[in-house]
């Protein structure tokens, strides 16, 4: 089997967000890049499934400029065989999905996070096996290979769920997949230097949606304390004042 | 012409959210002068089909189709596209849940349409349509314009009110004739949890952190959380050390949750924390450092000891329950 982990190239979570003066794009200034915190499980799952045998490759791929080649340097540090980087400026999920569809086609496995944490989207995996024309399993918290073939849980609303699903397959990933991101050793940084780093050429896609401008949410009014001592007060407030009680 | 509303049924019964994404489909269907289908997949008996009607649904598309049940995203999207298609929608509503996240994406491609998920209020404008959003986990709106003729939106639980708008509504009967090798998820085992609130559901959320310092303290949690109809959740430590299970997780890696109370306890507030739970409509902080990050992300807090606070909140809830 082959997979390929989609790895999106996201700000550090702690990063403080900023937009440039007129608030119509994201300020990069000063910004540290990781993988998705989503892609990076991801790509641990897919470890460990080619440590348990059975899996030939693990590929990754990202839809980004050259800023994102420490990211995928990255991926391979921590035990990708492979990276692909279509070198384009993700315009949206459907312009990405789209030049990833030209890179999946020879993947039996692909893996994406369920979001991006910078646009929270949640729309590359499932537009991708859309073009694809394969099928997908959102909210996968656990994907095993059992004599070749994929057993793959996930979350319902209200429980979960054991699937079968034939191959090739796009499975969108959440919490459970794995339990910690793996963190690369000093041999795989070193072996990441000499791992194939494709670029590629982006084909034609118009993006369908614009991110027109961004606003930061309006300071919060300040936090109204109660005395420890006269906690029930709290349970006055929910119920008169902020009625949710 | 229409706006389409996919909804969700459990066991036959449609809850406060499809009624919120009726509401919300109403107003813009208000807006833009057109009318809302609601397509409902699965068994559902037509009177409480009838029931969208009270939310300003004008007709019901009904599938009903065992094969659905095994929620196969392929044919779920095909399904939607199909209905998309005999109604005219111009706007397909999602919700941004598990199921509205697996399929809008899907659909979307198959009608050549813009997506925008996670959408929280009433577009900014319908003409060009451009809609709100949550971005960087939180931290920052954008405004966004979907420039196709169709358009695909997933809606962000509590973001509109119900509304009651009482409508003539009619049933119709839809068989999207999806051919069998459409379906090829095959279920093997489902767990459902019953008898708890669940955590996605919850209007309110009880919440406890490594501040509750073991899983023996949970017990003054529970019953707070019982006495107020409340689900149960917990910070990452907490899942990670075994004290309470990983269904309870919330945060950036945990669930996203957006209740109308959240009631965090011994819970620190960090940035990751605060990612899975700041689009609660309030926040309740009790620490006992008054520095904790929670108290900037709280509307109302108590800097005191847990365990001393949490006996006093049952004994108040209680006594509120007893004087309604
Ligand atoms: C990539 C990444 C992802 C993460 N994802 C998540 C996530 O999804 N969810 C999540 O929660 N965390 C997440 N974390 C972890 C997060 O950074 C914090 O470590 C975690 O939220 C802290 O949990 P806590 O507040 O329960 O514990 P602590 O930070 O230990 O805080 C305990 C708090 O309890 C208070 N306290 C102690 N005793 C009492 C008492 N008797 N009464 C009242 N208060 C008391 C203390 O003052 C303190 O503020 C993530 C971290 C990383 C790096």
């Amino acid at each position: 089997m082959k997979i390929l982990v989609l790895i999106s190239n996201v700000p550090d979570t702690t990063t403080k967000i900023r937009f440039t003066g007129d608030n119509k794009a994201f300020d990069t200034t000063g910004v540290q890049w990781i993988i998705n915190p989503w892609d990076e499980l991801a790509l641990t799952r897919a470890m460990e499934l080619k440590e348990a045998g059975g899996v030939e490759k693990i590929s990754v791929a990202n839809v980004g400029t050259k800023i994102t080649e420490p990211t995928l340097r990255k991926a391979l540090a921590v035990g990708a065989d492979d990276a692909i980087r279509i070198d384009a400026e993700p315009l949206d999920a459907y312009f990405v999905a789209k030049q990833l569809a030209e890179v999946a086609k020879d993947y039996d496995l692909i893996m994406a996070g369920i979001e991006a944490s910078d646009y929270n989207g949640a729309s590359v995996g499932g537009m991708l096996a859309e073009i694809l024309g394969i099928n997908s399993v959102s909210a996968v918290s656990g994907v095993d290979i059992e004599n070749g073939e994929l057993k793959i849980h996930r979350d319902i609303d209200g429980g979960s769920q054991v699937l079968s699903v034939p191959t090739p397959l796009v499975v969108i990933v959440q919490k459970g997949i794995a339990i910690d991101p793996r963190i690369p050793a000093m041999r795989g940084i070193m072996m990441a230097r000499k791992k194939p780093l494709k670029v590629v050429e982006p084909v034609e896609a118009e993006p369908r949606i614009e991110f027109l401008s961004y606003e930061l949410p309006a300071p919060k009014a300040a936090c109204k304390m109660v005395d420890e001592d006269n906690a029930k007060e709290l349970i006055r407030l929910l119920h008169e004042e902020a009625k949710v009680l | 012409m229409s706006v389409l509303v996919y909804t969700e049924n459990w066991a036959g019964k449609f809850k406060k959210l499809t009624h919120e994404i009726v509401s919300f489909a109403a107003a813009i269907a208000k807006e833009m002068g057109s009318s809302v289908t609601a397509l409902s997949i699965g068994h559902v008996a037509d009177d409480e089909l009838k029931t969208l009607g009270q939310y300003g649904a004008n007709k019901v598309l009904n599938v009903q189709d065992d094969r659905f049940e095994s929620l196969d995203n392929k044919a779920l999207a095909d399904a939607v596209a199909k209905a998309a298609e005999k109604e005219g929608a111009k706007v397909i509503i999602f919700a941004h849940n598990n199921e509205g996240k697996a399929i809008a994406p899907r659909v979307a491609v198959k009608l050549n349409a813009g997506l925008v998920s996670g959408v929280t209020g009433l577009p900014v404008s319908v003409d060009p349509f451009v809609v709100r959003k949550k971005v960087f986990t939180g931290k920052a709106f954008a405004n966004v314009q979907i420039n196709t003729d169709v358009k695909v939106i997933t809606f962000a639980q509590n973001s509109y009110e119900v509304v009651e708008n009482p409508t003539e509504v009619t049933i119709e009967v839809f068989d999207p004739q999806i051919g069998d090798d459409e379906f090829s998820t095959k279920v093997l085992d489902t767990h459902k949890i019953t008898g708890k609130v669940l955590l996605t559901d919850a209007e309110i959320v009880v919440s406890g952190g490594r501040g509750m310092k073991g899983p023996e303290n949970w017990g003054g949690l529970e019953e707070l959380g019982e006495l107020l109809g409340a689900g149960m959740a917990c910070s990452r430590p907490v899942s990670d050390e075994g004290w309470r299970s990983h269904e309870e997780h919330v945060g950036q890696t945990g669930k996203i949750i957006a209740p109308n109370l959240y009631m965090a306890f011994g819970i620190s507030g960090a940035i990751q924390h605060l990612g899975g739970i700041s689009s609660s409509k309030y926040i309740v902080a009790v620490n006992k450092d008054p520095e904790a990050p929670i108290f900037e992300a709280a509307d109302y807090g108590i800097v005191g000891d847990a365990f001393k606070v949490i006996p006093q909140l049952i004994e108040a809830v209680k006594e509120l329950k007893a004087n309604k």
